[in-house]
């Protein structure tokens, strides 16, 4: 019966957007990725990058929407070095984003201990605050879920409709997905396949990293090791989930965090002091997976994702 | 066609070269507006490769593409599009998941306009489907459309963007006779509009039907040229090859016992493709059964239930009288099935193994290739030069992979691996697919001696002409559900054509109740 209870809590749900909001940009990154037919794996990395990036820029001194500028810009930057080695090089896209994410991690915590060498606790940084929208955060449980969030959180639901505006409603979009379903299409009305998906993965890696930075400017104030902790592998199980569309992702992820909420609630029950904390914190895994077996019977996998294009080659 | 004398397009000495390989050697033509030049050539003449320069999908090493006298930027689709060339490429180059409106469009405005000009497109779309009598709907998902309608959506592709020189590259390989004759109808209004066509094929008779006049290429060079309605088919084909093409003389069959029966088989669908229907289909010694067909009509399903790749979920088939237990691969090569598969990349050869290593694919296991369980690595490559010097497999030897060779090449060493078994049946699905003429009447004949020495043939392809010039008896496929055999010259293109597009059945049903 509790559980129920905490279902109706408007503090539960506001975590669960809370912990949804990283997860939407990082998932929609990997979308636009995957819908140019390019499988991003350096996200879990690239997340970290973009954490530390934006942590550092707002610690040294910028305002907090320049350090969300300078996370994208290094998130940006790894997705051209993916990009450019899995698009016009035609790599593996297993192994270079599996090598992105590496180099992104560890090249992270070394900038890490060699900008700040001598502390022993990170810093922390004014984070963005929570900004409750006037009438609207007046509504009951829903207001305060929905509408009393950080600016942060608020730019990854817009953000969310500015990419399936771009996607379903503009040249642009259209030249993208074509380009994961068919790259002959694209060539043979005269655009670039190369150009198409290497812009896809440097935008979608900036989003990326916003995904990471949010977790140190708006969820938490500061920077710690391992603070991504598989984030970026939900958000490619995410855009399976959500078949590759903008709208189902964000329903995913914000079901998924609600899991993740639940379970933090669900433990601090007495019915919950009963039974070992880590089959709770395994429970959003567990369900995910499921959620993951029934929707994806139905998902439209782009067709050409992961098959590089070569201009000439039939 | 009445030709005026406005040069559309001219090639002006086009030289392309990959390596060694000299694909066009200083190719030079032109075609006037409202004119529709066939190219003719044999595979690896070089006709794809120069309709790519056109189209500025490869760079040509030397000479240029001029449009209504201006000269294109080498290697830039773009451009070629913005002039007015437009090419139908023979896989189709359209986006499943997009609808055909979207197809149409894409890549016609600036990728970084705000908005689509949904209203408008959709109008100019309908306007040209209805002039030019291309039945598309501009809604409909392109992955749930016919071969005929995505023909006409690459088409209408080609139309919205206004092109004045229109390249098809095999536009009636994968057509019904009837959906022939639409396109070529469709053509006919646009030429009358001044659309040039450049028209490559090798049905030489519909070449005949379509174009003003011929240009052959051989090995990379213009090597003829003629107006058709001072040539015929049989001048042609000698031209393409050089010499004089002899297609292989059909003696009358002489059928024996029934070799291989399927008595109402059935299976399900496999996503889009469907699964057989209830059939029956009895394949008999010294007999070539020929199945014609659209692909995608339950093909792919019969050739693997015949093959042992798939069983049958209802109904039995029968080898030598016997029901078969369990139908697998291994049983079926066993039992003396030789296939021909249709992908001869993908299901007939391991493209990094050798030639030895591929000629002993389907019976490397038995005594003869291995003896407990190790390999005769010297009996193996003896069967393997065997096949290269009897079917005349051009290669540089036996330890070649065999992704070097060409189509035909492969093709061979696949016709040598199937025929040196001594088949009792043979199942040839696309035996010669993307041959040339050589080639193809090569292994016809070889089909051929196969069934007088007592095998039992069955020949599935698309293409209505072969199964006609080889089948003593002809079954159309459609929609997984099998016609009545017609025997050889009882039945025109055109009434086969009926039952290819699925009509037929229907009436075969109301005789029978």
């Amino acid at each position: 019966m509790e559980i129920i209870e905490i279902l109706f809590t408007a503090s539960f749900w506001a975590a669960a957007i809370r912990i949804a909001s990283p997860l939407i940009f990082a998932t929609l990154g990997e979308l636009i990725c995957e819908r140019a037919g390019v499988l991003n794996l350096g996200i879990e990395g690239i997340m970290v990058a973009g954490a530390f990036a934006g942590w550092m820029a707002v610690y040294s001194g910028t305002g907090l929407w320049v350090g969300v500028g300078v996370a994208m810009l290094v998130g940006m930057a790894f997705g051209a070095l993916h990009s450019t080695l899995t698009v016009p090089f035609g790599l593996s896209q297993h192994v270079v984003g599996l090598g992105v994410t590496l180099l992104a991690t560890s090249s992270t915590y070394y900038a890490y201990r060699l900008a700040l060498p001598e502390v022993t606790s990170p810093p922390k940084i004014e984070a963005f605050q929570p900004f409750e929208i006037p009438i609207l955060s007046d509504i009951p449980v829903l207001g305060q879920a929905l509408f009393a969030q950080t600016p942060f959180t608020y730019l990854a639901f817009v953000l969310v409709a500015v990419v399936a505006v771009v996607l379903y409603r503009t040249p642009l979009g259209l030249a993208v997905r074509a380009a994961g379903e068919n790259p002959n299409a694209v060539a043979a009305q005269g655009l670039s396949v190369t150009a198409i998906r290497m812009g896809a993965v440097i935008v979608g890696s900036g989003f990326m990293a916003m995904g990471g930075a949010f977790l140190t400017m708006s969820a938490f104030d500061s920077f710690f090791f391992g603070m991504v902790n598989g984030r970026g592998w939900i958000c490619i199980a995410l855009v399976v989930f959500g078949s590759w569309k903008p709208g189902k992702a964000l329903l995913g992820a914000v079901l998924f965090a609600a899991f993740d909420a639940l379970q933090i609630r669900v433990q601090q029950t007495s019915f919950g002091a009963q039974i070992p904390y880590q089959i709770f914190l395994m429970m959003p895994y567990f369900l995910s997976i499921l959620a993951l077996v029934v929707m994806s019977r139905r998902a439209e996998v782009p067709a050409a994702l992961m098959v590089p294009f070569n201009k000439g080659e039939r | 066609m009445a030709t005026t004398k406005v040069e559309a397009l001219s090639l002006n000495a086009i030289t392309k070269t990959f390596g060694e390989l000299t694909a066009n050697d200083a190719v030079s033509f032109s075609v006037h507006q409202g004119e529709v030049v066939a190219l003719l050539g044999e595979n690896g003449a070089g006709k794809t490769t120069l309709m790519n320069i056109l189209f500025g999908q490869y760079t040509a090493d030397s000479g240029s593409v001029a449009v209504f006298g201006q000269t294109l930027p080498p290697g830039n689709s773009r451009e070629a599009l913005n002039a007015g060339v437009g090419m139908v490429h023979q896989h189709f180059t359209l986006a499943d998941n997009l609808t055909v409106q979207e197809n149409i469009t894409l890549g016609s405005r600036p990728l970084l306009s705000p908005r689509l000009g949904r209203s408008a497109a959709r109008a100019k779309i309908i306007a040209l489907s209805e002039r030019f009598h291309l039945a598309v709907s501009p809604d409909a998902r392109v992955g749930s459309l016919t071969v005929g309608e995505r023909q006409r959506v690459e088409i209408l592709k080609a139309l919205y963007r206004d092109v004045r020189v229109l390249i098809l590259d095999e536009p009636t390989a994968v057509l019904t006779p009837q959906e022939t004759d639409d396109l070529f109808a469709t053509l006919r209004l646009a030429i009358a509009d001044g659309l040039s066509i450049i028209f490559i094929s090798h049905k030489l008779h519909e070449v005949m039907a379509i174009a003003d006049r011929v240009v052959v290429l051989r090995h990379g060079k213009v090597t003829g040229g003629a107006r058709t309605q001072d040539t015929d088919t049989k001048a042609l084909a000698a031209m393409m090859m050089g010499v004089e093409a002899v297609p292989p003389q059909v003696a009358p069959a002489n059928p024996g016992a029934a070799l291989m029966e399927l008595q109402g088989v059935s299976t399900p669908d496999v996503g889009n493709a469907p699964g057989l229907r209830d059939v029956t289909l009895a394949l008999r010694a010294g007999q070539i059964i020929g199945l014609a067909g659209v692909s995608g009509n339950g093909q792919a399903a019969l050739a693997d239930v015949v093959g042992g790749l798939r069983a049958a979920a209802a109904g039995q088939v029968v080898l030598n009288g016997a029901p078969v237990q369990s139908w697998s691969p291994r049983t079926a090569v066993r039992s003396g099935i030789a296939r021909i598969p249709e992908d001869r990349h993908k299901t007939g050869t391991i493209g990094d193994f050798d030639l030895t290593e591929n000629a002993i694919l389907e019976r490397y296991k038995t005594a003869e290739f291995s003896t407990a369980g190790w390999l005769n690595w010297r009996k193996s490559r003896d069967f393997a030069e065997g096949i290269i010097s009897k079917y005349d497999v051009r290669c540089p030897g036996a330890d070649t992979p065999i992704r070097l060779l060409s189509g035909g090449n492969m093709q061979k060493l696949i016709l040598g691996r199937v025929l040196e078994a001594g088949p009792q049946i043979i199942l040839a699905n696309q035996p010669v697919r993307g041959l040339d003429i050589g080639a193809v009447n090569y292994v016809h004949s070889q089909l051929l001696a196969a069934r007088d020495r007592g095998a039992a043939v069955l020949l599935i392809s698309e293409d209505l002409d072969e199964v006609m010039a080889l089948s003593d008896v002809i079954h159309v496929i459609a929609d997984g559900r099998l016609s009545p055999g017609f025997e050889r010259g009882s039945m025109t293109p055109a009434q086969l054509g009926v039952w290819m597009a699925g009509q037929g059945f229907d009436k075969e049903m109301a005789h029978a109740s």
